[in-house]
């Protein structure tokens, strides 16, 4: 996979406070890469850096192959931007800002024209497009950021907390579209969040950012998993539970087995798949279970996870993460 | 990847995308039109008219002509300096208002950017001038000649533009809004009251002609006075050079300014 980004030792301070510690990463092509992190945490500093509008302390980058200090406006051609706050002219409609960055990106009015056409399509904003931005909703208006972030072909397109200040609705509707976006046009997008769901609904990889420095990158799967195991619920119909907690021991996946209020809790080496497994084994000792569930870390664990055990060296996370998800499954 | 002239100075199509966008901006918000001109037509229509009235045939500057004839160019010249600065300073508000950061990040040289945009403000802040122009003979003043009005619209064009450029200045020196309106207004009303608008630098006390002689509105509005009506305190020459060295200071002082301008 060819590499869309490459960062090296990026580092960024403001007057001694260190916002951008040495970070090293790369983006593939066509990747959603996320930067995932609280407020403060280094994400905007380091998306401003790869986009040219800060310039770093020491490290170095390269958007599409370019360097970010010495080919500033290399890098400005391949990439779009959706800043994290409104950019958008209120004054004008949604079809003149566009109008307004095709220009500045020098395409001609044919081209101009077609890929305005494109764009409002894919983002669903036709019949919007002669409306005053100031008189769309907050959710359009962010989608006509999105749109124009892309028109003008970018390798790359930045997202500095797109769906900042949405309600649900408008947040999911504007994730489908950038995953669309992603499928469609091909484009590597770049995006940072402090959104949980977000960067697991849309990212390939995330990387977790923490007082400015990296604390892990890989999948949202991966980074889940390495927090811990699934758990599974379940509960017994008929018979008792004691002869099933016996013979469940046999099988190596199940890692650990609680009793507790009537039910069973397993820790378990897999996923989903172990659910019609675990049904099998009970139907072929005459037992019937009445329920079960599956518990996954969420990526809300996984961050309390890696930055808890960095920063804060909390004990027995593990444990933590599990009260967390039992507190929000109502379990207890 | 498309070659394209990020490095070129100068860039037709940004260049004309920010003057339409300003051109734009400024006709889609009716109040603004009118706005910026009712205060020259009140300054005309009730100082310049009841002035007119009384007899001041003798103040030095005023032989000849009547008061409404020597405060026209004046207000032209007063409209100039508001639009102008106003123009230029208006950076600060794409900067509050985070359009700045997607026209800066743009592969457009900044010198463009600000061109384009100083431009537009200038079409705008003359087309306002000549409104104004149009009113005064309206109200019955006699410009003198032809040629005259024409000679008017350079010197329109110069004075705009170093407002502009000053403008530019401040706003990127000042950097955000707070205060903003009080310092405009604290050194743009000096500028006017001391410019020889509202009365004839000739009339005045040594001390106060050197303040006047420094404000670079002066002679704009003294070039004005002599290309429209005819009366001038220095020949148009002055006019002319003094405002072609401060267009091009603070125009190149203004994008310099703008162009060193933090995006963030």
């Amino acid at each position: 996979m060819n590499s869309v980004i490459e960062i090296e030792n990026l580092t960024k301070e403001f007057d001694g406070l260190v916002a951008v510690n040495h970070i090293t990463l790369n983006v593939g092509e066509g990747e959603i890469f996320g930067f995932l992190g609280p407020n403060g945490a280094g994400k905007t500093t380091a998306v401003k850096m790869l986009c040219t509008i800060l310039n770093p302390t020491s490290g170095s980058a390269k958007v599409c192959g370019y360097d970010i200090a010495r080919q500033r406006n290399k890098v400005r051609e391949c990439i779009g931007i959706v800043f994290q706050d409104r950019a958008i002219d209120t004054f004008l409609t949604g079809k003149e800002n566009l109008d307004f960055h095709a220009r500045m990106y020098h395409l001609d009015r044919k081209t101009r024209q077609k890929r305005v056409a494109e764009v409002l399509d894919l983002m669903d904003l036709k019949g919007k497009e002669n409306m005053r931005i100031s008189d769309c909703s907050g959710g359009t208006q962010r989608r006509f950021e999105v749109a124009r972030g892309f028109l003008n072909h970018p390798k790359a397109l930045f997202l500095d907390e797109p769906t900042l200040g949405l309600d649900v609705q408008a947040r999911r509707n504007l994730w489908d579209y950038i995953k669309l976006l992603n499928e469609k046009e091909g484009i590597t997008i770049i995006l940072t969040t402090h959104y949980m769901e977000e960067a697991d609904y849309l990212c390939h990889r995330v990387a977790i950012i923490d007082q400015g420095r990296i604390v892990a990158i890989d999948s949202p799967e991966k980074l889940k998993q390495a927090v811990g195991l699934n758990l599974i619920s379940l509960q017994i119909a008929q018979g008792s539970s004691g002869s099933l907690v016996d013979s469940l021991k046999q099988l190596s996946w199940i890692k650990k087995i609680e009793a507790r209020d009537g039910s069973l809790e397993l820790s378990i080496d897999g996923g989903e798949e172990r659910i019609p497994e675990l049904i099998d084994f009970a139907d072929n000792r005459g037992l019937v279970i009445s329920s079960i569930k599956l518990y996954k870390p969420s990526l809300e664990d996984t961050f309390l996870h890696f930055t808890g055990k960095t920063i804060r060296e909390v004990e027995g996370s593990l444990k933590e993460v599990w009260k967390a998800w039992m507190r929000r499954s109502g379990k207890r | 990847m498309r070659v394209i002239g990020a490095r070129r100075i100068i860039d037709p199509l940004p260049i004309y995308t920010m003057w339409l966008r300003e051109m734009k901006r400024f006709l889609r918000v009716k109040a603004r039109v009118v706005g910026s001109l009712l205060m020259p037509l009140f300054f005309l229509a009730f100082l310049g008219l009841p002035m007119s009235f009384m007899p001041a045939r003798q103040i030095p500057g005023l032989e000849g002509i009547g008061y409404l004839d020597f405060l026209a160019p004046g207000i032209v010249g007063m409209t100039l300096l508001f639009a102008g600065t106003m123009s230029g300073a208006s950076v600060i508000w794409d900067k509050e208002f985070g359009f700045l950061k997607e026209v800066l990040v743009a592969p457009v040289n900044r010198f463009s950017v600000i061109l384009g945009r100083s431009l537009g403000g200038m079409t705008t802040a003359i087309i306002q001038a000549l409104v104004i122009v149009g009113i005064a003979v309206a109200m019955g003043v006699k410009l003198s000649s032809v040629s005259g009005f024409f000679l008017a619209i350079v010197i329109m064009i110069l004075t705009c533009a170093a407002f502009t450029g000053f403008g530019l200045i401040i706003a990127t020196k000042l950097g955000n809004l707070e205060g903003f309106m009080a310092i405009m207004n604290l050194i743009v009303f000096p500028i006017f009251f001391l410019s020889g608008a509202l009365f004839p630098i000739q009339s005045m006390p040594s001390w106060l002609r050197y303040i006047m002689y420094i404000n670079p509105l002066t002679y704009g509005i003294d070039g004005l006075r002599g290309t429209l009506v005819g009366v001038a305190a220095f020949p148009l020459w002055l006019d002319f050079a003094v405002l072609l060295i401060l267009c091009v200071a603070l125009a190149t002082l203004g994008s310099y300014f703008f162009s060193k301008m933090e995006a963030d």
